[in-house]
């Protein structure tokens, strides 16, 4: 195939960044990417468009009710078809670091508005991301500081604040968690979240000034009459909260770390690429794009290809993307939040607990990895879908159905470019031997859908 | 040492109540005046408990609990935890899973006892977790364990419905999840357990087509998990440890009803469990050790209860010596730790070397890494 423009990005490095700052990418994203330079691509990707493509209000009025169904095949339909991207992946990037779950808060409304507040500010400034989360009602409701009161303190946000949304263990005593939590005091909503009696109504934050603790308090070497904003600005300028944050992002973005409880005392995968994100924080008072900027430019992430397991969520997106079937909208979509990203241990806007879920090899045991497979093999062999017709006239169109190494090269770069190890590579040869002679077509489809279950593809 | 199983190997289920179970509220001290000034919301009172002796009494929705405890099959360890309890919830059940509560581990306790059943790791179904996500007590190095998240519905590319299509694809996956030498670490864990799904699922398949049963499990999570191992028990498959995992128990907030809720689930399931076991004469060889991260704050905080300590377990069987063991914590708030918590009165790591050493017949040191102080809750026949 003779390339019309000159390749300014290697298709391969666009696929990785597509994988980790977006729900992947389709091949033709690709080749049209692949003509711009990598820092310009990195670039559109942290400055959202003021469109991104998609018709959310005709998308809403499609969708309707007041479900989380509803919700999360809106937010789907967005992973797969939005031009913002990365938008998308810092929502849900922030939904596993404040994991807020719905099982406990039956709210839907205020569960899907914390989404959409991720949406907006996830790459802002952390002081504004940890005040708009601590006035945020669904999470008010999950940690209880609708029960943290001047007369009794209820600890319980003060603690996960400084545990598991900033600092991390090792960087505060339990007198700062209690004084966290006197400083929140007051910090809470209207109206009570829960469905009953009265169903989805508005819950907006209010500050109790009568329940609120005006008394002195000692907060990480400071002492003042603090309220909750005092005590996130006094989060955001410690080091801790920029190397937690950046290892987090890290982590998510870059390469699977170590769960978070173990981060005090095991070091950093890639300790200079955490300095050089701590530092970005640091300089830039908190602002998350300048963190991320730093990270996705590094050579430390364009080197780490297939070193994160996808979660259910990016696999099922993904594949969804390259199926091609809900490039409109149509019905079927919430299906795969509901039960398809279920069964293989995430169910969103419904995290096991306030840690989130546990990621990285974690998410891979027998029953999961079934799931993970019976799926992805279930939906790309169905030739008849659009975007698996493409890919198999790519295939096709490359003219490399004779030799079995063509074959199996082209099938790799069609679902990619991906790369995969020697063993995977013999086994796929194997099959393109044995399967000689068989319909185009149908060898295609079915090599393709081998290629979904290998090892290499529950890696992003 | 148990005996007299009938030549059946004696098996272990693991059922762990995820977020901090309130023993206060499960086993309640209800003459104690302390209790009732410290929970002044979160309480259940001297008329509704369900009385087992003079101090204490069981929550009125663990009535079934209660009757398994009344017709001795129920030992109650009380006051588990270790020094300096964590409150963290994360690290808590680390520790709980791993055995250490002093460094960061990263074998489960569990898995190292797979190890020593089966120590050159030939049947992937010596261990078996239902439910969502392998826990970390039952993963470690080398260890193959099998996870399976629904029993009716576990096979692999089910969609390929061309069997000879299926076959050749089945081949060509075996090929992909052969472990290689030299790949990274995760990768090697991820083909380990391809090869290890490949070898379980035959087996499994066969299960649910082979299961009668008169009994009628309930329709809850808990209930779904424990009818699964019974199944797999009843199939006599070999496996000698199941876990099943029952969540929601993290109750800061509106405790009352919700821990009704999960404690009415869960010894409706128990009860159920075993008389499904023992409908099939597959009852003798089973204890169930339910467990939790920690206990909750004595004091309640208006409307739930926060992180504490103090904790208890359920060592339940028909081979099991039901009573009280251990002491109750001290309602004595001097004796207290961190001046708000119940001080445990027994080191979990003595009731884990307890089931190993007096149920499962597995040398118990090097799992939980020393001598610890066990129970006898195990009746001799």
């Amino acid at each position: 195939m003779v390339q019309a423009v000159k390749t300014q990005t290697d298709p391969a490095l666009v696929a990785h960044l597509y994988r980790r700052a977006g729900f992947g990418i389709t091949r033709e994203q690709v080749d049209r990417l692949s003509e711009r330079d990598y820092a310009d691509i990195v670039d559109f990707l942290l400055n959202p468009l003021p469109s991104n493509g998609v018709h959310d209000d005709e998308v809403s009025r499609y969708m309707g009710g007041e479900s989380p169904h509803a919700y999360l095949a809106t937010w789907i339909f967005r992973m797969i078809n939005s031009e913002n991207q990365l938008q998308e992946k810092m929502a849900l990037f922030w939904h596993h670091v404040f994991a807020t779950g719905l099982a406990k808060n039956e709210h839907v409304l205020s569960a899907s508005n914390q989404i959409e507040m991720f949406r907006s500010n996830g790459m802002s400034d952390m002081r504004t991301i940890l005040l708009d989360l601590s006035r945020d009602p669904a999470m008010i409701f999950w940690l209880d500081n609708n029960e943290n009161h001047k007369s009794e303190p209820n600890e319980n946000y003060g603690r996960e604040l400084l545990e598991l949304f900033s600092l991390g263990v090792g960087n505060y005593t339990e007198i700062d968690i209690k004084n966290a939590a006197r400083a929140f005091t007051g910090w809470t909503f209207a109206q009570s979240p829960p469905l009953y009696p009265h169903g989805y109504y508005p819950c907006d934050f209010v500050f109790e000034e009568e329940n609120h603790d005006n008394s002195e308090k000692e907060f990480l070497g400071h002492t003042g009459n603090f309220d909750g904003g005092d005590v996130i600005d006094i989060i955001v300028d410690q080091p801790a909260c920029a190397a937690f944050i950046s290892r987090h992002l890290y982590n998510f973005f870059v390469a699977d770390e170590p769960q978070v409880p173990t981060w005090n005392e095991v070091a950093p995968l890639d300790p200079q690429l955490i300095d050089a994100m701590s530092e970005a924080f640091m300089n830039s008072g908190g602002d998350i794009k300048s963190v991320l900027r730093v990270m996705f430019n590094s050579n430390a992430f364009k080197d780490a290809r297939f070193k994160k397991v996808k979660s259910p969520i990016e696999l099922v997106a993904g594949i969804l993307k390259m199926v091609g079937n809900f490039d409109d909208f149509r019905p079927g979509l919430s299906a795969y939040a509901d039960s398809t990203t279920v069964v293989m241990g995430q169910k969103l806007l419904d995290p096991p607990s306030v840690e989130g879920w546990h990621t990285g090899k974690e998410w891979i045991d027998g029953g999961n990895l079934t799931e993970r497979v019976n799926f992805a093999v279930s939906e790309i062999g169905d030739g008849e879908s659009p975007g698996v017709q493409r890919i198999i006239d790519r295939i096709i169109d490359s003219g490399s159905l004779v030799a079995p190494e063509d074959f199996v090269d082209s099938a790799l770069d069609a679902m990619g470019p991906i790369t995969v190890e020697d063993s995977t590579s013999e086994a796929l040869m194997k099959f393109a031997r044995d399967s000689e002679g068989i319909d185009d077509r149908l060898r295609a489809v079915r090599i393709i859908s081998l290629i979904v279950s290998t090892p290499e593809y529950q890696f992003a | 040492m148990p005996n007299n199983l009938k030549g059946k190997a004696p098996v272990l289920v693991v059922l762990q109540m995820t977020g901090g179970n309130d023993f206060m509220n499960t086993l309640v001290p209800y003459t104690s005046g302390l209790y009732y000034d410290s929970r002044q919301t979160v309480r259940i009172t001297e008329d509704r408990v369900l009385e087992l002796n003079d101090q204490l009494g069981f929550h009125p929705a663990a009535a079934p609990l209660k009757d398994m405890f009344d017709a001795g099959d129920v030992a109650i360890v009380q006051g588990i935890g270790y020094e300096n309890s964590n409150r963290s919830h994360f690290r808590a059940m680390d520790i709980m899973h791993t055995a250490e509560p002093n460094a960061i581990a990263t074998e489960g306790w569990l898995a190292k006892a797979i190890r020593q059943l089966d120590p050159e790791g030939k049947d992937v179904l010596t261990g078996v977790s239902f439910g969502r996500g392998l826990p970390r007590a039952m993963a470690a190095p080398g260890v193959r364990v099998t996870s399976v998240g629904d029993l009716d519905t576990y096979g692999l590319m089910t969609s390929v419905d061309i069997k000879e299509d299926r076959a050749e694809a089945m081949d060509i996956f075996k090929r992909f999840y052969t472990p290689a030498i030299g790949s990274g670490a995760t990768m090697s864990y991820l083909q380990q357990t391809g090869d290890d799904v490949l070898t379980g699922i035959d087996q499994l398949q066969t299960v649910p087509g082979r299961y009668k049963s008169t009994v009628e499990y309930a329709d809850n999570p808990i209930a779904k998990s424990l009818r699964d191992v019974a199944r797999t028990h009843i199939a006599g498959l070999g496996t000698r440890i199941f876990y099943v995992q029952h969540g929601g128990y993290d109750h800061h907030a509106v405790e009352m009803p919700a821990h009704e809720k999960l404690l009415g689930e869960l010894s409706g399931a128990l009860r159920d469990f075993m008389d499904d076991l023992r409908e099939h004469d597959s009852a003798e060889e089973v204890v169930v050790y339910a467990f939790t991260e920690f206990g909750r704050r004595v004091q309640d905080n208006g409307s739930g209860t926060d992180h504490g300590s103090g904790g208890g377990a359920f060592i339940i069987g028909d081979r099991v010596e039901g009573g009280l063991y251990s002491e109750y914590p001290s309602l004595d708030p001097k004796t207290f730790a961190n001046g708000e918590d119940l001080e445990h009165t027994f080191d979990f790591r003595g009731v884990y070397a307890t089931l190993l050493e007096q149920w499962m017949s597995i040398d118990s040191i090097d799992i939980v890494r020393g001598k610890y102080e066990q129970l006898q809750p195990f009746r001799v026949a």
